[in-house]
């Protein structure tokens, strides 16, 4: 490991992908500190999917290495089971579990992966759903909630496991437009308490409110990354700044 | 292990059986068909006053067993004066049966050609039994491979039920054969194997046969 | 008419015809229940075992569904003798119907683990559940839900076949009412009527209460992609 990134909660180091003739992710590394929200931004299809599901090797990289407050996340020893229960994932198709209700969704991984008793762990699903605002659809099946409301029950369902960050693929994508705002609302209230993310968005509103740092990646690298103030007022690169403002126009994007 | 006893001489006589057993298939399947259409319309176009006689029929001869089934044509049908070969009750009965599941079938490929068919051939002036002729069986029939092939398969296998009967069969030859020799175990492996042979090629060939009838755009709603 | 006649003779029967049948039912459960084990492990190691056991999966559907039930149930009751070792007819019948019956529920069940959604697997893995977990507390609930009405097909077809028990000198109700026709060759009709109509109120029954079965653990958004027609 590199020197300067002791205090660093997650180092992404050289990320290759291929699919098939495709390459898709072409060496990308960034480093996350504790607190930290990184968003990452970019045109479609050019890999920032794909970059987060490598963090927690959904998607195994081709080559690169990902360390997890220390430990080598990559590694072929590392029981990979262990490291996803401390990685939150919010999914762009929520991926809620079908067959259970809400409060079953956010109580099964703190019972069959945490291994906490019944009791304590509904109490626990108890307490987040009513953190993004849900504490009445514990009882409801994912099927009788809009987009948004599963959406935050999939945060909730994240939250549960404590973990040390959360990543967030795209999870307004799918929403109606007038779903979106409540989705985000968690969000923000998320990083206020000082939670670790990553979320890969089309959101400009939310990127320029709320990120410590944003990361402009396109065609399988990263173009540009900086504070927000500095990539929207004064970017370094000709591409990011055409990119942001024709984003702009499209979203409008000032507040949520 | 005790030795594998089993001599080739035993293979010309279920070469023999097995004749019989592809005859009696392709007879049931055949009377089958006919015997199904015919429900499938009835019940389709029918009336209540066929479509109801026709789904009793349905009902009756998919939810008994068909070892019943073939001995009340076989051991019942004479108490009521009708003697018919063992063959020919085998036949019948294999034949009763398969109707009333290939009905259904036929009933669900009627039913999942589209609408909009009926119409367009009633508007060009047609009969309804010139559109269900020209029209709709055409396609129907299309739709129906998979679920009829199925069927002729299962047939295949279930004809072995005639043995029951002292018909020699593949399965009834083998049972001849094996009582004979003591070699149970050694002569059902063969007849195993040539029933996994016979369900292989019937399988393949049918899946050939779908392919050379096949329509672009036309399938059942579902299939891939 | 005569035909009542020879039905009401038949009533003296029943009562034993009916114990009869209970063999039927006993061999009916034990064979869907050898089926139901096998055949949920075979439908597991078809879609999730590596290219070894996946293809001994498929080999395995392939022989039972390929064989005739009559020709299990003969290897499976005389063949064991040819190696020493003797069989009773329900053990034999229970196991032959089973393993083959295990081969069409593999069908079912892979069908229903492959029509859920790429996505709730996934999701569990991402919270850090190990495979064989994800495949306890995610995949198989919805499965099996979904799988119900295929497996009520199966019932069916099973409930039927039972009386094919008959080959290998199990005292089902076939053997049964073949007795009763021995004794008085024009009772023939009659009884294999009854029996016909005591096995229409065996599959009637079992589909109810499959149905309710469903109902009562059915999940609103959980179902089938597209239409069934669930075909054995």
């Amino acid at each position: 490991m590199r020197e300067g990134t002791m205090d660093a909660l997650l180092v992404v180091e050289d990320i290759h992908k291929r699919y098939g003739k495709e390459e898709v992710l072409k060496g990308v590394s960034f480093q996350l500190r504790k607190g930290e929200t990184k968003v990452i931004i970019g045109p479609s299809g050019t890999g920032k999917s794909t970059l987060l599901r490598c963090i927690n090797r959904l998607t195994e990289p081709d080559r690169g290495r990902v360390w997890l407050e220390g430990v080598e996340v990559t590694s072929r020893k590392v029981d990979i089971n262990r490291i996803r229960a401390q990685i939150g994932f919010v999914f762009q198709d929520f991926n809620l579990f079908t067959h259970l209700t809400a409060l079953g969704n956010v109580r099964l991984g703190p019972m069959r992966v945490l291994g906490m008793r019944k009791e304590e762990a509904t109490k626990l699903a108890q307490e987040e759903l009513a953190r993004v605002g849900l504490a009445d659809k514990a009882d409801a099946f994912p099927a009788q909630l809009s987009g948004g409301q599963q959406q935050r029950v999939s945060i909730a369902r994240a939250l549960a496991m404590n973990p040390k960050l959360i990543l967030f693929d795209e999870p307004t994508s799918a929403l109606d437009p007038e779903l979106i705002g409540e989705v985000l609302e968690v969000m923000i209230q998320l990083a206020k308490d000082g939670m670790t993310m990553i979320v890969v968005t089309h959101e400009m509103g939310f990127a320029r409110s709320v990120a410590d740092e944003i990361i402009f990646m396109e065609k399988g690298v990263i173009v540009e990354q900086g504070p927000p103030a500095q990539l929207f007022s004064a970017p370094k690169h000709p591409r990011t700044a055409e990119f942001l403002s024709k984003i702009t126009e499209l979203y409008g994007g000032t507040e949520e | 292990m005790t030795g594998f006893y089993f001599e080739w001489s035993f293979l010309p006589k279920l070469a023999q059986g097995l004749l019989l057993t592809v005859e009696i298939t392709a007879a049931c399947i055949a009377f089958g068909f006919v015997l199904g259409v015919l429900l499938a319309l009835g019940r389709v176009y029918g009336g209540r006053l066929i479509s109801i006689p026709c789904g009793i029929y349905i009902h009756f001869f998919r939810g008994t067993p068909l070892l019943t089934q073939l001995f009340i044509v076989y051991f019942g049908l004479p108490n009521w004066g009708i003697q018919l070969s063992a063959f020919l009750s085998g036949v019948l009965a294999l034949g009763l049966n398969t109707a009333a599941y290939q009905a259904e079938y036929f009933r669900g490929a009627i039913q999942a050609v589209k609408r909009g068919q009926m119409m367009a051939a009633r508007a060009l002036g047609m009969s309804r039994v010139q559109a269900i002729f020209h029209v709709i069986l055409p396609q129907a029939f299309r739709i129906v491979i998979p679920s009829w092939s199925n069927e002729l398969i299962l047939m295949l296998k279930y004809s072995s039920i005639v043995y029951s009967i002292a018909l020699l069969d593949l399965m009834g030859m083998g049972k001849r054969i094996a009582a004979r020799n003591f070699n149970y175990f050694e002569v059902f492996v063969v007849v195993a194997l040539f029933y996994l042979v016979l369900v292989l090629a019937l399988s393949q060939s049918l899946r050939w046969l779908e392919r050379r009838v096949r329509v672009p755009g036309l399938g059942a709603p579902g299939l891939r | 008419m005569e035909f009542f006649l020879k039905l009401g003779q038949v009533g003296h029967h029943l009562p034993m015809l009916m114990r009869a049948s209970l063999v039927n039912l006993e061999l009916l459960g034990a064979l869907l229940v050898i089926g139901f084990l096998i055949g949920t492990l075979v439908a597991l190691l078809q879609v999730y075992g590596g290219r070894v056991l996946s293809t001994v999966a498929f080999v395995y559907e392939w022989i039972f569904r390929s064989i005739p039930a009559l020709v299990l149930l003969f290897l499976f009751y005389y063949g064991p003798s040819h190696f020493g070792i003797d069989v009773q007819a329900f053990l034999a019948a229970s196991l032959a119907l089973g393993f083959r019956s295990s081969a069409y529920q593999s069908q079912i069940f892979r069908g229903a683990i492959q029509a859920i959604p790429s996505g709730q697997m996934v999701a569990a893995r991402a919270l850090g559940m190990s495979r064989l977990s994800a495949i306890r507390h995610v995949i198989l609930p919805q499965a099996f839900r979904l799988a119900i009405p295929g497996w009520s097909n199966e019932y069916s077809s099973v409930v039927k076949d039972t009386t094919l028990a008959y080959a290998v000198t199990l005292n089902e109700i076939m053997r049964y009412a073949k007795t009763i026709m021995d004794r008085q060759y024009d009772l023939a009709m009659a009884t294999f009527i009854v029996v016909a109509l005591v096995f229409l109120v065996f599959t009637y029954s079992g589909n109810a209460l499959l149905g309710l079965v469903e109902r009562r653990f059915r999940i609103p958004g959980l179902q089938m992609p597209g239409a069934t027609g669930a075909i054995l």
